[in-house]
């Protein structure tokens, strides 16, 4: 296979290296170097999608990250990736992609029926005709914008790639490696400032790689590689390529993205695909250059018109020609480099420029090489489809309203020149409050809100000379303010052809009696009509012109498009453009995968798991795990074919007959320490503390200060002024926080020091009636009789050498034991317990039993405590002090929270005594009453009572004080349940509590 | 992200903070009568001001302590921190 459009040499690709690819099932040959859009160009292939709405054919408008056309749906190493553009993806060994917005193909596509359909899809079109009837929007309009529309498809497999994070500190960062970004770079890399320097693209040098410049007597692309090579060797300097900086954000913290694998064919071991930097330069230079902005005229998307910036970089680095016979429309110089590189290579080009008499060292210099140039003159329409075949052309008055004759050239491919658009993106997001230049026609940065500056094209320089003096010196000048230390470089010798002005010209009126499509936006198929419509539907901001019409909202952002909509707003408004102004930039400046944003923290990644210190016994006692929080704990112990409901309720039996341990490490613990610290504990919880004996727990309950219950544990006093404040597992930081907050800044002077203890120690709930004699034998030496050791008390054990705490406190209603030892002994602890248990049927229980166990007993945990119950609705209120003031009190005297018919914790039983109650059910009256039907509570917790052999519940319920012995009913929609029940006493199991004190 | 001097350990980002709402609020004294209309002030009422704002943070993943921060609610720039013990003046 030939390729018909590469030259025989040039460019910067390597021809000793011939890669084979994939487009569209067909296979094609590129080079080393190449990018996906260069490679098809060089194989003739110039159609490579439909555009979004209208779906007409398209081409290649540009070379690189302004692309608004050539995006493929990639395959790679077995995975695929929508929205790539063919302008940046470096070609690679095997490479796969297809066309999008393609339907059934690229060349005959049934969604271009919207192309002649036109009339029917104006601005604003997806809210004017799919908005009505709203029933239709599911099955018909959506699906139909769906398949018709969108950038490709997203893989619904799992992403294999590894992405990482990186954070990075610099004095400087510079934003590309334009003659701007390595001027500055190169003078404050010599003052010995830490400097980033980051290139989007895989060559380093920007302009300097097409432009005909010398620079010290080098050529443009020998001094950049100079300049690279030299700061790549110093330790003080990180030199990135493949490195898009696409976010500013606050206090100079930028986000950029390193593509490390996507060039090539599959990533290598130990290798991320990505990665993300986060880095806070004390510093910013944005070297970020220009993007040629296009001239408006009929037909404006026909594949074929490009940027004639884009063509010149075809030919120089990849040398391939975007067409053979060529027509370059421009308003400024730049068109007549285009040119003068297509004749060097032995293509006549046409130059129409709409300038009348223009002059400069450039234009005689294609005057020289007898191109062919035709001033005031301008492309009306493209003809052609499925590319140029060629210009309908017109000379156009002074005033540049009225249009001559219209003459048809010949051509294949049309090369645009608008001028340059500054790209400020990046300062934009800073903040940076930007101005309209009237010289460029373009907003340029103007007054900082960071410590940021922009530098050359970016910044509205447009010559290298100009750029560079300006590049060292802001360089220098900002690395010196921050390293004490100036190293100054002597300042090339810049050559360079002059330019002369540009027209502000840009967009061609249309003949008389013509209707050609003229394009602003390529990628959202925006078009000058649909602005018109915008205006005169009354919309007046430009950034509802901008929702409106879609204008600049695709994925390239606008980057070829948002100024020539502002011109024409402001032409129609008959405002100048700065009155107009421009739409907010946000980031990313490009689209960013996903996976790189998420970066590692995917799956088990996403947060730390902690795991208790017997966690491996748990694992080889087939213990099936729960997250709670960060932590794993083990829900149930499976025996043979058992399931959850099975093994928790014979778990939880055990516990009411024999005995049970539980693994309750992942408890909050706080130490708490001071001659205050008696004093703390009186103002944050809500019952009396001032008189806890040494060696006795107490259980607490602490508020928010608007009353809502924020956490409840047993603290014990350990000696004087020692105390352990346990807190349940989810609130453990929390309430930390809030002791923190009130001794340092409403309390200083209460002499407390707190800290957790919580991974300090591990901890075993042993209960049940035989765990007394459990305890006997573990303990020998301690006398844990209900007289040495009676409820709430405390005393330390010896285990069997090992020094540990026991407690008797229980969540689970029976007699029962905490004990606690340093977590390395934890393991230890847990096989002595079961070993020494075996004779009276020792079983672990898990989260579920532990369940259970508490909501039969009518003990309140993390549903009935969730942030929106007082200490009166979870029948806590005997243990409000009424001696004391503490945190929260005063607001339990608001009129809602002492309501007579206040919602109160009762228990549920269904009326059948089989139906299990679903969590989350409401409690109404009348189960056919018409909705909304009123709602008296909720179920907070459901469990089969192993006491009574039937479903519990417990639930939050209006008047619960006065609902016992009535009969309601249960109503879960989402389970399609309706269960008749009777409310009871929230104590099911052993009112009066006398197990725990047995 | 924010950058944040904590004034035990110097600048840190934001990450390591969490924030702690209007630090000018002054919690009632314990004991005290107090009518419903100042208490609903220090619970609930707060002024979510634009421009320069008082506000307490704790440096959760770093020395735990509650500071004092000076920031500007609408352009995020910190002018000043306090430590906890110190008074904004
Ligand atoms: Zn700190």
């Amino acid at each position: 296979m030939t390729q018909s459009f590469r030259l025989e040499s040039g460019g910067l690709i390597n021809r000793d290296k011939k890669i084979s690819f994939k487009f569209n099932g067909k296979n094609y040959f590129g080079y080393e170097g190449d990018t996906l859009a260069s490679a098809l160009i060089a194989n003739g292939v110039h159609l490579i999608g439909r555009s979004f709405k209208y779906h007409r054919p398209r081409g290649f408008f540009g070379a690189g990250v302004d692309e608004p056309y050539a995006i493929v749906q990639l395959y790679r190493n077995g995975e695929t990736e929508p929205n790539i553009k063919a302008t940046e993806q470096e070609l690679f060994e095997g490479l796969e992609a297809k066309s999008v917005n393609c339907w059934p193909s690229v060349n005959f596509d049934v969604g271009a029926i919207n192309n002649f359909l036109k009339i029917f899809l104006p601005a604003g079109f997806y809210y004017k005709t799919f908005m009505w009837p709203k029933s239709f929007w599911y099955k018909i309009y959506e699906p139909f914008i769906r398949r018709a529309a969108g950038l490709g498809t997203a893989s619904i497999k799992h992403d294999k790639e590894r992405y990482e994070h990186k954070y990075e500190y610099c004095d400087l960062l510079i934003t590309g490696s334009g003659p701007s970004g390595l001027a500055s770079a190169y003078s404050a890399a010599k003052n010995g400032a830490k400097v980033i320097l980051a290139e989007d693209k895989s060559r380093f040098g920007g302009t300097l790689l097409t432009s005909e410049v010398n620079i010290g007597n080098q050529s443009g692309k020998e001094w950049a590689d100079s300049i690279i090579s030299e700061l790549k060797e110093m330790p003080n300097v990180t030199v990135k390529n493949r490195s898009q900086v696409f976010g500013y954000y606050d206090h100079n913290m930028l986000v950029m993205s390193e593509r490390i694998s996507d060039h090539l064919p599959k990533t290598k071991k130990f290798h991320p695909k990505q990665r993300l930097w986060y880095i806070r330069a004390k510093e910013v230079l944005i070297s970020s250059g220009s993007i040629e902005r296009p001239i408006v005229f009929g037909n404006n998307d026909t594949p074929g018109v490009m940027l004639s910036s884009a063509a010149k970089e075809y030919l120089k680095v990849y040398g391939v020609l975007v067409g053979k016979k060529p027509l370059v429309f421009t308003n400024n110089d730049s068109g007549y480099e285009t040119a003068i590189e297509f004749k060097k290579n032995g293509i006549d080009p046409i130059i129409l420029d709409t300038r009348k008499e223009p002059k400069s060292e450039i234009i005689e210099e294609a005057q020289n090489m007898n191109i062919n140039i035709k001033n005031s003159y301008v492309v009306v329409a493209a003809q052609g489809y499925k590319k140029v075949k060629s210009a309908d052309v017109a000379k156009i008055s002074d005033n540049k309203e009225e249009l001559g004759s219209i003459e048809n050239i010949e051509c294949d491919c049309i090369c645009v020149s608008g001028f340059w658009t500054p790209t400020i993106h990046l300062a934009s997001q800073s903040g940076n409050k930007t101005k309209f230049n009237e010289d460029i026609d373009a907003f340029v940065p103007s007054i900082s809100k960071q410590n940021e500056k922009t530098l050359g094209a970016a910044n509205g320089i447009y010559t290298l000379e100009e750029t560079l003096k300006d590049s060292f010196e802001k360089g220098n000048l900002l690395s010196k303010k921050i390293t004490n230390n100036e190293n100054k470089v002597s300042f090339p010798n810049v050559v360079e052809k002059k330019s002369t002005v540009h027209d502000k010209f840009w967009c061609v009126p249309l003949p008389k009696g013509k209707s050609y499509k003229r394009f602003l936006d390529f990628q959202n198929d925006v078009a000058v009509s649909d602005i018109e419509i915008a205006l005169k539907e009354g919309y007046r901001s430009i950034e509802h012109v901008k929702r409106y019409t879609t204008l600049g909202m695709a994925t390239d952002q606008g980057k070829t498009s948002n100024l020539n909509g502002l011109q024409l707003v402001s032409k129609i408004e008959n405002k100048v453009v700065p009155a107009v102004g421009h739409t907010t930039f946000r980031p990313p400046y490009s689209p960013v995968s996903i996976g790189a944003i998420v970066g590692r923290e995917i799956g088990k990644h996403s947060k730390p798991t902690r795991k208790s210190p017997i966690h491996s016994w748990h694992e080889k006692n087939n213990a099936v795990f729960v997250d709670a929080g960060v932590w794993l704990r083990p829900r149930y112990y499976k025996r043979g074919e058992e399931n959850l409901f099975e093994a928790s309720k014979r778990e939880a039996k055990n516990v009411r007959t024999n005995v049970g341990v539980c693994d309750v490490t992942t408890l909050g613990k706080i130490d708490i320490k001071g001659p205050d610290a008696a004093e703390l504990l009186n103002r944050v919880y809500t019952n009396a503390w001032l008189k806890l004996p040494v060696g006795k727990a107490r259980y607490g309950v602490m508020l928010r200060e608007d009353g809502i219950v924020m956490d409840d544990g047993t603290t014990t006093r350990i000696s004087e002024n020692h105390y352990h404040m346990t807190t349940t597992t989810a609130q453990a930081a929390n309430v930390l926080s809030h002791l923190e907050y009130y001794l340092q800044l409403v309390w200083p002077e209460l002499n407390v020091n707190v800290v957790s203890t919580t991974e300090q120690w591990a901890g075993a709930a042993i209960a049940g009636p035989k765990s007394r004699e459990l305890l006997k034998k573990l303990f020998p030496k301690s006398d844990v009789t209900n007289e040495g050791l009676p409820f709430m008390g405390y005393m330390e054990g010896d285990l069997f050498g090992v020094k540990a705490k026991i407690f008797r406190i229980s969540f689970s209603g029976e007699l029962a034991y905490e004990v606690n030892v340093e977590s390395d002994n934890g393991y230890f602890m847990w096989e002595k317990i079961i070993e020494a248990g075996e004779e009276f049927g020792i079983q672990p229980y898990g989260t579920e039993a532990l369940s259970t166990l508490r909501i039969e007993m009518g003990h309140v945990a993390g549903s009935e405590l969730d942030g929106r119950t007082i200490p009166y609705d979870n029948s806590l209120e005997g243990l409000l002090s009424k001696k004391k003031d503490f945190i929260g009190k005063r607001s339990l005297s608001r009129k809602a929270f002492a309501a007579e018919d206040r919602q109160k914790i009762v228990g549920v039983v269904p009326l059948d005594k089989k139906t299990s109650i679903p969590e989350g059910s409401h409690l109404v009256k009348d189960s056919n009453a018409p909705l909304p039907n009123p709602k008296l509570g909720y179920i907070s917790a459901s469990c089969w009572s192993v006491e009574y052999d039937n479903p519990f519940s417990l639930a939050i319920l209006k008047d619960g004080k006065n609902m016992i012995g009535e009969k309601l009913f249960v109503m879960s929609p989402l389970k399609n349940k309706v269960i008749p029940v009777e409310i009871v006493s929230s104590h099911y199991v052993d009112p009066k509590g006398e197990r725990v004190r047995s | 992200m924010l950058h944040i001097k904590c004034p035990h350990c110097g600048l840190r980002s934001q990450n390591e903070f969490s924030y702690g709402g209007d630090a000018t609020v002054k919690r009632p004294e314990l004991g005290k009568e107090i009518s419903d209309k100042d208490w609903d002030n220090f619970v609930y009422n707060r002024k979510s001001l634009r421009g320069k704002h008082w506000e307490l943070w704790q440096h959760l993943s770093g020395c735990r302590q509650w500071i004092k921060v000076q920031r500007d609610t609408a352009t995020h720039e910190i002018f000043k921190t306090l430590k906890a013990n110190e008074e904004i003046s």
